[in-house]
């Protein structure tokens, strides 16, 4: 093949602007932004160089707050998502009726605005002095009592926004899965039952060890996401997250360069920076785990 | 033997079908959780205000449907408008991502030339970037080229996509050499090529991703929210956000369904018809969740 030097990167060209100008010049910005002390974003001009702006967003208590929902978001929503996908993939594919209807259906949260249907789920959950909303209706019914779930107690709030991303995560998760479990060789199935294996032992001996890295991939994936949540709390408490005490670290950098507390570009880029050194950290770990359990 | 033979197979007969029965119902309740929100969206639009406002425990079904709140959803706020404003932002950042997605990969894949690998490395690399980390500079430079509540501001940042170049340069060196060549002999030149042979040969790569951008265009919500503060440049996210805050007055939930309705459905619609395009594209490599 003859050499196609300029016309090569001529085809290169556009994408290479529009990446330079929004995606790695704004890399190399952000930690400039993170260390320059006191910088106004219309002079132009900062106080010091320093870790002053790290430290400011470490004894935020609002900082400290959005750590604490983002940590407890992880925490609950990816093995719950997890493991509830893995439950409904198996189902899925141990089935043959109906199989493309329930797959079709479970992929339906994907393709939704998460703003529009949050404000649906904030309804359902939602206590008003004229209304109880449906979830509240169906605890009473029970007998139960009926709790504010999206401006009252800590723990009913926090309860919503799992429930919400759970709803929004799984159709990914679903989908990888029962990809994964289809592509399990029948051979290994067929071995086992000529040597008597049971159905469990099946799942766990076979299974679970073959779609391991698919399994492992979500994992990753999942903390990974779980840990930039943002529009789900959005939907559900509204724009001023503070307030409500449901900020997650994303929020806390968009709430300190943009609205009513905006204006603190450096505070941002600090609790961004340090929102990324966590994903890089816990994604490691996860790494060093994978190495010890998943089968390649 | 021959009777306990029986036994033991009716027992697994039985034992099977329980297991079948657990199977539909669990997979049953979930699709009822998935579907529930979409019924109670449609379901709480239909219903006239006075009657919403009246349930005190609110009922499933409603015996007098009414369009009221469809009418009130596109008159009271400017959703007609939103709703331009989002199909303009959808159309023109997922045609100019393809132009540069369809030059990239056909650079990366049919163009033999110095550095390319280190290029293609580089651009690899980049996938790893969070956009909650580039976003902050993004907001700051769009500020200072004076581009808020512009469609320059709002579409160009939201254009780059190294993932689908990458996906559609995967699909691209799947396309034999020897077509290149014969349409060398014939004299074409390499863009009439890309446009006459490889674009067509990749039609459903082009379609997965021109669906998958479409739909991560509509739902967009955190970039349009920092960039826009004049509703004469609000796209549906930050409309439902608004609505929710201050239009309708806080308490006309049934319109604010209405809105939501309008706001999901041509999503919905797209999906049904690529169902397959959307699922194999997402399955390579999303990432929602």
């Amino acid at each position: 093949m003859e050499k196609q030097n300029a016309k090569g990167w001529l085809y290169l060209l556009p994408a290479m602007l529009f990446l330079g100008v929004f995606m790695v010049y704004p890399l190399i910005d952000v930690f400039i932004y993170s260390f320059e002390e006191n910088f106004n974003s219309v002079s132009q001009s900062y106080t010091g160089v320093g870790l002053h702006n790290y430290l400011y967003v470490l004894h935020d208590p609002y900082f400290l707050q959005a750590v604490k929902n983002t940590f407890l978001l992880v925490i609950i929503t990816v093995p719950l998502s997890t493991g509830l996908a893995l439950l409904i993939s198996v189902g899925l594919s141990s089935i043959k009726k109906l199989r493309e209807l329930f797959q079709t259906v479970f992929f339906l949260p994907y393709v939704t605005n998460t703003l529009a249907v949050g404000l649906v789920f904030m309804i359902l959950f939602k206590k008003t002095t004229y209304t109880d909303g449906m979830v509240n209706a169906l605890i009473t019914m029970f007998g139960g009592e009926s709790v504010d779930f999206i401006s009252g107690p800590y723990w009913a709030k926090m309860l919503v926004l799992c429930l919400y991303t759970t709803w929004v995560v799984m159709p990914f998760k679903i989908l990888v899965l029962t990809g994964a479990l289809a592509s399990v060789n029948d051979t290994y199935y067929n071995a086992a039952k000529v040597d008597g294996t049971k159905g469990l032992r099946m799942f766990t001996r076979i299974t679970l060890p073959m779609i391991s890295p698919s399994v492992f991939y979500l994992v990753i994936t999942g903390f990974i996401g779980a840990f930039k949540a943002y529009s789900d709390s959005v939907a559900l408490f509204g724009t001023d997250l503070n307030v409500a005490g449901m900020n997650t670290i994303v929020g806390y950098v968009y709430d300190m360069l943009y609205g009513a507390s905006g204006g603190y570009p450096s505070y941002a880029s600090a609790a961004a920076i340090i929102l990324f050194a966590i994903v890089l950290t816990i994604t490691a770990i996860n790494l060093m785990v994978s190495r010890k359990h998943v089968h390649y | 033997m021959n009777t306990d033979y029986q036994i033991t197979q009716n027992r697994a007969k039985v034992r099977n079908r329980w297991v079948k029965g657990i199977t539909y119902a669990l997979l049953g309740v979930w699709a009822l959780i998935v579907l529930f929100p979409f019924y109670w969206m449609i379901l709480t639009s239909v219903k006239s205000y006075s009657q919403y406002s009246g349930e005190f425990v609110p009922q499933f079904i409603t015996l007098s449907p009414t369009m009221e709140n469809y009418l009130t959803a596109f008159t009271a706020v400017p959703l007609a408008k939103y709703l331009l404003n989002t199909v303009i932002f959808t159309v023109a950042t997922t045609a100019i991502m393809l132009v540069v997605t369809v030059l990239a990969a056909f650079g990366f894949s049919r163009m033999s030339f110095r550095g390319r690998d280190v290029a293609f490395t580089v651009f690899l690399s980049m996938m790893m970037i969070p956009n909650e980390l580039v976003i902050i500079t993004n907001f700051l430079t769009v500020t200072q080229l004076d581009w808020r509540n512009t469609f320059e501001g709002l579409i160009l940042p939201s254009v780059t996509s190294v993932f689908y170049i990458y996906l559609l340069k995967e699909n691209f060196s799947q396309v034999p050499d020897e077509l290149y060549w014969a349409a060398k002999v014939d004299g074409t030149s390499d863009l009439k090529y890309l446009l006459k042979v490889m674009v067509p040969i990749c039609r459903p790569t082009l379609v997965t991703i021109t669906v998958l951008k479409a739909i991560e265009c509509w739902n967009s919500f955190v970039w349009p929210r920092l960039i826009t503060d004049d509703p004469e440049y609000y796209l549906v996210s930050n409309a439902i956000q608004t609505i929710r805050e201050s239009g309708f007055g806080r308490e006309n939930i049934p319109a604010m369904m209405a809105a939501v309705v309008v706001i999901s459905a041509p999503l919905i619609v797209l999906f049904l018809i690529f169902r397959k395009q959307i699922m194999s594209g997402v399955a390579r490599g999303g990432t929602k969740g």
